[in-house]
């Protein structure tokens, strides 16, 4: 009963959320809205008992890709009322899409619910009574840590290489040198001079 | 709480001491910046010889990581040969870099990853430790390539590259995918058994995966009709780069191309077999005729070596013993022959700026006789004339296609090689029988003529004694068909 509500909740706020994004005039509020349609789709993962994808899905899209959207959207000079005057002239395509995609999804179903061995085609359960974190992280440093290792060395070149390709050192930039600011000495820079009254410096 | 057991590794500790190596000297150079170039050029080196001598300690004794990591005698002969084209490639890179001043103490690091990709895909006993290494070379390539960020043609290279060899890398993750859906393991091992079971009645889901596995697989040894980014990207990058790029990775991708082949899927030989054939010949032709128009001289040596790609893919449809000891006879020389090429055209400057027209060459013979004589026995090598290093190279092959009843790809290859005898030829006329326009820049650096007449040396010599590589080519080839045939 509890799980019914907590889903309805979920799914509702998901879908509403997904709308504003397209929707709001402000694309800020679109960024903030794609953020809160992500937490609650993390939420929906929770339900199904995904706790290690609802973390991830915070962690990669909340922290870093929606961050990174707010960024775009504040940074760069983009003129989203233009971009969204061909709205309605999208709109029978869009929504042609919509029903294709959502007959194969009736297709799916239909196939699966009437398919004779259907519940066999799905995920094995571990016997085992541990979490999914627990069941990634057995095997992720032990069987695969080979393949682990040597994608963090990819992930180690992508850097290098954005690095490489895009850092320049400005010559003319002023940057802040905390040695040098603390080693400078009043002395060296303040002159007290006694002035006469009526003359100037 | 069981205590789970570490994985044996001990035969991937030439691997393992590369990729902390690497993580030290990018430390290193951090803090040194651009000054540390050579220097950690030179440790660069040494790792390379340490990771040498780590596979011939510690290779062939067992599979690493739970079988993703195997390593036989083929393993080991060909991740030496990547280690040794990588050494001379970081030579070239250092004095080209010191040349130009252009020093980035990055392009050392990234050719030592890029060298740690190619072994660990020579290596690979899994579809996912393949993507992984493949992916791990390739993207320190691209890097590589890109490198001089000012200029228009090297980040044009550096794209092109990239687009494409992330849709080829797209293509094989596909057929990996299709592979690993159809036959439930991406071991290779356990995608032999279920090939060996189903051998008379293949299922379509691998055989398409496989189709998917070979054209990614021919885009990175850039065999037609995957060709298409080698002579723009050969032509963009920067020359050492090129050097790289025409050595170790194409070594690598074939060695793996072998590994790939002959392990898992050897029980389908025919279905493959016919593809091998068909790129095999077309790129013998097309590298042969496509290459009598080029006058820049680096996209000439790119068409050049999808024709040698032509050459070594005929043994590999040979797909027997003599075959793949003559592939890596043939990667062997080549690498030779290409490094030297690589050197002869670093030495192509006028009044201080890189030039790289072949009509640049006319009348080097006089300015610049040791380098001309030197390109000569490289040219005449690459075109197979006897008792050249290159004519044995493909004397094998040739043997291996004739020993396989290959008679027509046997054929095509001896005519497309008279064909591409005639460019190779006309550097050559350029070289001895034009006049000087105007005079190339004199003096070689000590490097450079180490690896020049260093390779030139190896090139002619061969024939005196080619027990050695003949002999060890024999034992990895055996290693390979032994396990699996």
């Amino acid at each position: 009963m509890v799980q019914a509500i907590a889903f309805y909740a979920f799914a509702f706020v998901t879908i509403a959320a997904g709308v504003m994004v397209v929707s709001s005039r402000n694309p800020v509020h679109s960024v903030l809205y794609l953020i809160l349609a992500f937490f609650n789709a993390a939420g929906l993962f929770v339900l199904i008992g995904a706790e290690f994808i609802a973390m991830i899905l915070v962690v990669v899209y909340v922290g870093a890709v929606a961050v990174l959207f707010l960024f775009v959207v504040m940074m760069l000079d983009i003129n989203f009322v233009e971009l969204r005057q061909g709205f309605m002239q999208y709109l029978p395509i869009g929504a042609l899409l919509g029903l294709i995609l959502l007959v194969e999804l009736f297709f799916v179903i239909g196939i699966w619910s009437f398919l004779e061995d259907g519940s066999m085609l799905t995920a094995v359960i571990p016997v085992q009574n541990i979490t999914n974190t627990h069941a990634l992280g057995n095997v992720l440093y032990t069987k695969y840590v080979y393949l682990f290792q040597a994608a963090g060395l990819i992930l180690l070149i992508a850097m290098i290489g954005a690095i490489v390709l895009t850092l320049r050192s400005r010559p003319g930039a002023r940057k802040q040198k905390i040695a040098d600011q603390l080693s400078r000495r009043s002395e060296d820079i303040l002159d007290v001079v006694k002035v006469k009254e009526g003359e100037g410096v | 709480m069981s205590i789970i057991q570490l994985p044996s590794m001990i035969s991937a500790s030439p691997e393992i001491f590369l990729a902390g190596a690497g993580m030290i000297l990018l430390m290193i150079g951090v803090f040194r910046k651009t000054d540390g170039t050579g220097v950690l050029s030179m440790a660069t080196i040494l790792c390379f010889i340490v990771a040498i001598i780590a596979g011939f300690l510690y290779g062939g004794q067992e599979n690493a990581f739970y079988g993703m990591f195997i390593t036989t005698s083929f393993t080991q002969f060909s991740k030496s040969l990547i280690l040794v084209g990588s050494i001379l490639a970081v030579v070239l890179a250092n004095d080209y870099m010191k040349t130009e001043k252009a020093q980035r103490f990055e392009v050392p690091v990234l050719i030592l990853f890029a060298t740690l990709g190619m072994m660990m895909m020579v290596s690979a006993g899994d579809l996912i430790a393949l993507y992984i290494g493949l992916e791990l070379q390739s993207l320190s390539l691209y890097v590589l390539a890109a490198i001089r960020r000012d200029s228009l043609k090297s980040t044009e290279a550096g794209l092109k590259y990239f687009v494409l060899g992330a849709l080829s890398s797209g293509m094989l993750l596909y057929g990996a995918s299709l592979i690993y859906g159809f036959s439930g393991s991406t071991d290779f091992l356990d995608i032999a058994n279920v090939i060996n079971e189903q051998k008379d009645n293949l299922s379509l889901g691998i055989l398409i995966g496989l189709v998917f596995l070979i054209s990614g697989l021919a885009f990175k040894v850039s065999a037609v009709p995957f060709h298409m980014w080698t002579p723009d990207v050969y032509e963009g990058a920067p020359t050492p780069i090129t050097a790289l790029l025409a050595i170790s990775p194409k070594i690598a991708a074939l060695c793996l191309f072998i590994q790939v082949l002959i392990g898992p899927f050897s029980a389908i030989i025919e279905q493959w077999q016919q593809i091998i054939i068909f790129i095999s010949i077309a790129s013998m032709t097309l590298g042969a005729v496509a290459a009598l128009m080029q006058t820049n001289i680096k996209r000439l040596l790119a068409y050049s070596s999808i024709g040698h790609m032509g050459y070594a893919l005929i043994g590999l449809a040979s797909a027997n013993e003599a075959g793949i000891s003559g592939v890596l006879i043939y990667l062997a020389i080549y690498l030779f022959m290409n490094v030297g090429t690589f050197g002869c055209i670093l030495c192509m400057r006028r009044n201080g700026q890189a030039v790289e027209q072949i009509s640049d060459l006319a009348g080097a013979s006089k300015s610049h006789p040791m380098m001309a004589f030197a390109l000569l026995v490289f040219m005449f090598s690459m075109a197979g004339i006897p008792p050249l290093a290159g004519f044995f190279g493909k004397w094998f092959i040739f043997l291996a296609a004739i020993e396989a009843q290959l008679y027509t790809l046997a054929i095509i290859g001896v005519i497309s090689s008279v064909v591409a005898a005639f460019y190779y030829l006309r550097i050559i006329k350029f070289m001895y029988f034009d006049e000087i326009v105007a005079p190339l820049d004199k003096g070689l650096t000590k490097n450079l003529r180490t690896v020049i007449y260093g390779s030139m040396t190896l090139v002619i010599i061969f024939f005196l004694a080619p027990g050695t590589l003949v002999s060890s080519a024999a034992k990895a080839a055996k290693s390979l068909i032994g396990v699996n045939g």
